[in-house]
């Protein structure tokens, strides 16, 4: 009943969330132009053209009226236009982009799978691989592996990922010869080569993050071992692994998943990164092109897509939270 | 001295003296921190590096922009080992179009540190005011300012910062379309620690004596609450400006920062993806420059951090 109650709180906070990100993303990209229209429509725009396209947008409506407009969109559907020339955008209708005569919708579909490839991978890896070292390390405090993992940290926080990918490239693509550099393989299509190209981005992503959550584990974990519930735990005989594991891990994972909460949106630009060091054309690589040609209902879409995105990750990481601290 | 708690101006002057006393401690440690002033001294390098761009590349008779197509091959590589390293051409030369890479490193440094410490500056400001409001009213105007730094911090900062590029006429220099940006988007760590110091301070007594002898807010901000909130400022400022370096890098690497051919780390890094198996050489330069820069400011703002506010050690990332 309680949690029942915790979730309905916390998906209505995230509902209202959504609600301010998409108006403050529908203002930016679609009343702040100084003429959305004209830029939709495209550099070589006859007034003819460009009258069609207001009218598609609905651009003649008040302001809140085209704010609902976009937001029934999203739950029906939309049609632009009417008669033979108009243009369906099914729910959920992100907006069309007229400049690749695409919904946002079908544009997102296609990238999405790699950009969330690389993020959902790296994560993984850096949650546990820096977890386990930093777990390592405290427990054999001062010794060597305690020093590698330390000075991985404080160098790895300097180098920026491109950076250590390139090198990555460099060493494990043409020195070595053994990984793949580039190209996605959709999992669909063959997981086995999906896993086996993602495996430099993974690693480029991770790296650097890995490091730091493996000093905060670190530090975090030689405090927990310092307590008295520890102390309890090993005077009750219990073996050392349940002691580190069941007893001390357990309290230190809640800074660190409070700290993940709070990366998941740089995890998203990481990914943005990483997949243009390794030409992959994911979501980064779209909304640069929306960019480069002012395609707003793309550029917008994504930007959107992103934060619920973020907002959906933090429940999750709200929701293990609860898991894991009975008392939140 | 004890302090005199109620006789109002004789607590005020008390406070500077303890502020000094504590800051010239603080200045011995900073000196015998060597990662420290190593990082200070590498990082004033690149600062007289930027300053004096056109006359160090000068030396060697370069610019950033002139073609050296001499200095390739027919197949667009540097001639000689090292990508090009030569008397002529100090750090060797871009591929393709034999442009002198000392001179790009040199000019990119004025981008980089440009960007990096004016979205500081800004952030910095955005953070103290917040943080400030947030720390000194608490109640709901401390809730929905907190609520609203942990939506900032969560937020795709990349990603809007990428979409706002839209927005920009071309005509509009990119290095300050960059300062707003990132500035915008860099005040969370500065208005979170400003919020807990001025909490903290709230409660001395020394505030609480001059808001007993009806000091107005305002001024117990700016006597009281600012002075001895500006090591914790300067130090979590400090600390801000390699993550501005970087994002500055990662935006030109993604090719949103300044056009061609103004020199810039990030889009040469960009462009040596091209030519990594055949001329690795022409990563390193731009590459270590911002790794360098990155590093030593990191370990400057560690230092600065340990000396001033020996508590802040391992809140801050």
């Amino acid at each position: 009943m309680k949690l029942t109650r915790f979730l309905l709180n916390k998906l209505a906070g995230m509902i209202a969330v959504l609600l301010l990100v998409s108006l403050a993303t529908f203002l930016i990209f679609y009343i702040l132009p100084a003429n959305p229209a004209r830029t939709e429509c495209g550099r070589l725009c006859t007034p003819n053209e460009l009258r069609d396209v207001r009218a598609f947008m609905g651009l003649a409506q008040p302001v809140w009226h085209q704010y609902l407009n976009f937001l029934t969109a999203i739950f029906a559907g939309r049609t632009y236009g009417s008669g033979a020339g108009a243009i369906v955008c099914p729910a959920p209708c992100l907006g069309y982009s007229f400049q690749q005569n695409r919904t946002v919708l079908s544009l997102i579909g296609q990238t999405l799978p790699v950009t969330a490839s690389i993020a959902v991978g790296a994560a993984v890896l850096w949650l546990v691989t820096g977890t386990a070292a930093g777990v390592v390390s405290a427990l054999r405090h001062g010794k060597a592996t305690d020093r590698v993992v330390m000075t991985t940290a404080i160098v790895g926080v300097s180098a920026p990922s491109y950076l250590v990918g390139l090198l990555a490239i460099l060493l494990f693509g043409f020195k070595l010869n053994i990984l793949p550099v580039s190209g996605y393989v959709s999992l669909l299509q063959s997981p086995g080569q999906w896993a086996f190209h993602l495996i430099l981005p993974w690693c480029t992503l991770a790296f650097i993050s890995a490091a730091i959550y493996g000093r905060l584990t670190r530090s975090q974990m030689l405090d927990a071992l310092g307590e008295d519930y520890v102390r309890t735990a090993r005077a009750k005989g219990l073996l050392e692994r349940r002691v580190v594991v069941r007893h001390a891990l357990r309290n230190v994972m809640i800074p660190i998943v409070t700290m993940f909460g709070l990366d998941v949106g740089a995890l998203l630009g990481g990914a943005v990164i990483t997949e243009k060091v390794y030409s992959m054309y994911g979501l980064g690589a779209l909304l640069i092109g929306a960019v480069q040609t002012t395609d707003l209902s793309t550029i917008s879409g994504v930007t959107l897509l992103a934060a619920v995105f973020v907002l959906v990750a933090n429940f999750l990481v709200d929701l293990t939270y609860k898991l894991l601290d009975p008392r939140v | 001295m004890p302090p005199k708690i109620l006789s109002g101006p004789a607590v005020p002057a008390d406070v500077p003296v303890a502020a000094v006393a504590r800051r010239s401690g603080a200045f011995a440690r900073l000196l015998a921190d060597r990662w420290g002033l190593a990082g200070a001294a590498v990082a004033a390098g690149f600062v007289l590096l930027a300053l004096f761009a056109p006359s160090l590349s000068g030396i060697s008779g370069n610019n950033p922009y002139t073609y050296h197509l001499s200095a390739l091959t027919s197949s667009g590589l540097p001639k000689g080992a090292l990508g090009g390293v030569s008397t002529a051409h100090w750090l060797g030369v871009e591929p393709q179009t034999g442009r002198d890479l000392f001179a790009i490193v040199a000019y990119g440094a004025r981008i980089s540190l440009l960007v990096g410490v004016g979205a500081t500056l800004l952030a910095t400001v955005i953070g103290t005011v917040l943080g400030v409001l947030a720390g000194y009213r608490g109640g709901l105007v401390d809730t929905l300012l907190s609520r609203f730094t942990d939506l900032t911090i969560a937020f795709p900062q990349l990603i809007f910062m990428i979409a706002l590029g839209a927005l920009v006429p071309a005509s509009f220099p990119k290095q300050f379309f960059m300062v707003a940006v990132i500035g915008a988007f860099g005040w969370p760590s500065v208005a979170r620690v400003v919020r807990g110091q001025t909490m903290a301070l709230r409660n001395r007594s020394f505030v609480v004596a001059a808001q007993a002898v009806g000091a107005r807010p305002l001024h117990i901000l700016r006597t009281e609450i600012l002075p001895n909130l500006a090591a914790t400022i300067t130090v979590i400022a400090t600390m801000s400006i390699p993550g501005a370096i970087g994002t500055e890098a990662a935006l030109s690497f993604l090719g949103i920062g300044v056009p061609p051919p103004t020199p810039s780390w990030g889009r040469e890094i960009s462009s040596a993806i091209a030519w990594v198996s055949v001329d690795p050489w022409y990563l390193a330069a731009p590459g270590i420059a911002l790794f360098l820069v990155t590093l030593a400011l990191n370990a400057f703002g560690d230092g600065l951090r340990d000396a001033f506010d020996p508590r802040m050690s391992g809140r801050l990332r």
